[in-house]
């Protein structure tokens, strides 16, 4: 009854209904809510043994150059994800919206599939191809464009390269959908008067499909700067990340309340990614 | 229209060899992997030397990889229950605030919503060092709480989306007809916003399946997981069966993708 009453009222005023959200609700607060609560309990212990209370696991975490060093390369993955997801995701998304339905279906299925495939799955596929005999080494030792066989497991690069696969359904379908709701007027009127195509873009599209943009660019932040297994498979143990060294601190060297200290920066690091994007798109609006 | 400047031409070169290359990039790993799988060499060699169906019969040889396969069953098990319990209580929860303005219902949908953007990661230690405080043992019911949480926005977010789009008049039309708010649910709301739940359960049974971050902390030797137990394998030896394991669940989703697309329209539902 209380279903049927929430789902017809759309009538303005219309209120919560507790009963029905309650369910939902406690349970979040009983195995979401809670858990963060006792990990932001568990970072003020000031050894590993967790008998002294106090703010030294902080302390030492944001005191060494180390650890600051790692939160800022994690920053800067999640930045480079996103810088390369739009690269491409942009164009893909020019062209579906320039294609017939029977492209956009086949496109649509292009860009789930890698959603729907295991990220452990297309983390191995990029050790196949990154790895020194690797398809893409192959391939550009094939070409002649590379005498011998670039190092990519283990790097930066290879990493960033792996995670523009991993992340750029997140991208593109936020974008697709926006891109599909824009007025092709606004981008015939652009072009009827005389601007470029590159005009039409910068001044046209880009502006309209930005909310689409944010919403693709926080997934994929969220997401890159916490794709543990990725980072760890193919950065290896020399490219260090907040996800690797929760990991290693809390389930190798059992020091929890340094991990917990670790963990709730990640948590900082990716709010702060979100609100970033969130500012840039009221910036957006109002300029 | 006008005549194409160079510069136009540039763009539309430009556009079509990124737009190229992002293709290349999004299914290329994929076909790597499968084409892999049917290697006949000890190695991870591409392309194979020969084309075989070894691996597979080495996954599904029980005396050889009877590890995975309980991983395998564990995760099935798990993703199943957290898929339906999560999924009951998300319907519910959209219901509860579908068409309500007022802000408490912002708040409410965005602390729904807020798994798909905070760093799950953190919240799998959290659960762990929640549970050991409260000195629960690691179990499959805890990963099932655990999956629960992170996956239940899915069912949400996609359940709200169909409420939004139900026209109201055809609830009243049939409270006006005489019909009980029950009966109008059943009847008329329910069947309406199928495809969305579907959609959402759907895609909430893959993304625990492929759930890593709970996983890595609340599973045991005794509660392996397929994705960590992957994880394992791929860190120590690059077995080729990690190759014939994608092979079947590449091939698994792509047939529940198909049914579901026909069923839901799932791939209409996720391009807006």
């Amino acid at each position: 009854m209380a279903a049927a009453a929430a789902a017809s009222g759309g009538v303005p005023g219309a209120r919560v209904d507790w009963r029905l959200a309650a369910p939902l609700g406690l349970t979040y607060l009983a195995f979401f809510a809670a858990p963060f609560a006792i990990l932001l309990g568990i970072s003020f212990y000031a050894d590993a043994e967790q008998t002294r209370l106090g703010l030294d696991s902080w302390t030492k975490f944001y005191g060494d150059a180390f650890y600051r060093k790692v939160i800022f390369d994690t920053l800067k993955l999640g930045v480079f994800a996103v810088l390369a997801t739009t690269l491409l995701a942009y164009p893909l998304a020019l062209v579906f919206r320039a294609s017939g339905p029977r492209v956009q279906r086949l496109l649509i299925f292009i860009i789930l599939m890698p959603l729907l495939t295991s990220v452990v799955i297309r983390t191995f596929a990029w050790i196949v191809i990154l790895a020194r005999e690797g398809v893409l080494n192959q391939t550009l030792m094939g070409l002649g464009l590379t005498a011998t066989p670039l190092n990519l497991l283990q790097t930066e690069l290879g990493l960033v390269i792996a995670l523009t696969q991993i992340e750029m359904p997140l991208m593109l379908l936020p974008l697709l959908t926006i891109m599909n709701q824009m007025d092709q007027n606004l981008v015939d009127a652009s072009r009827a008067l005389g601007a470029s195509k590159w005009r039409t873009f910068f001044r046209v599209i880009l502006p309209l499909t930005l909310p689409g943009w944010i919403a693709g660019a926080t997934l994929v932040f969220a997401s890159a700067t916490t794709a543990f297994i990725s980072q760890s498979v193919i950065g290896g143990a020399r490219l260090v990340y907040l996800p690797s060294l929760i990991w290693q601190q809390s389930m190798v060297v059992y020091n929890w309340p340094f991990a917990a200290v670790a963990s709730l920066t990640l948590l900082f690091t990716v709010l702060a990614g979100i609100m970033a994007l969130g500012w840039l798109g009221r910036f957006a609006r109002t300029s | 229209m006008q005549r194409s400047t160079p510069g136009d031409v540039a763009y539309t070169w430009i556009i079509g060899l990124l737009a190229g290359l992002g293709i290349l990039i999004l299914i290329g790993p994929v076909l790597v992997v499968i084409a892999t799988s049917f290697t006949t060499s000890q190695t991870l060699k591409f392309p194979p030397p020969g084309l075989s169906l070894r691996w597979y019969g080495e996954l599904f040889n029980p005396a050889r990889s009877a590890q995975i396969h309980t991983a395998a069953l564990n995760s099935l098990w798990v993703a199943g229950l957290a898929t339906a319990i999560g999924g009951v209580l998300a319907v519910l929860a959209a219901l509860a605030i579908s068409r309500v303005a007022r802000p408490s219902a912002r708040v409410l949908e965005a602390s729904f919503l807020s798994p798909l953007v905070l760093p799950t990661l953190s919240y799998g230690l959290a659960a762990l060092m929640f549970f050991s405080v409260l000195g629960i043992r690691p179990s499959l019911n805890l990963l099932i709480a655990g999956h629960l949480v992170v996956i239940a926005p899915f069912v949400f977010r996609t359940t709200l989306a169909s409420l939004s789009q139900l026209d109201p008049a055809l609830l009243e039309a049939s409270a006006n007809l005489g019909a009980s708010r029950l009966y109008g649910f059943r009847r008329i709301t329910l069947p309406l916003i199928a495809p969305g739940i579907a959609a959402g359960c759907f895609l909430a049974f893959i993304s625990s399946m492929d759930n890593v971050p709970v996983s890595l902390f609340l599973s045991t030797a005794r509660t392996a997981m397929l994705p960590i137990r992957m994880w394992g394998m791929m860190e120590t030896t690059l077995d080729v069966r990690i190759a014939a394991i994608a092979g079947v669940l590449i091939l698994a989703t792509l047939i529940l993708m198909i049914v579901m697309d026909r069923l839901t329209g799932l791939t209409r539902r996720m391009s807006g």
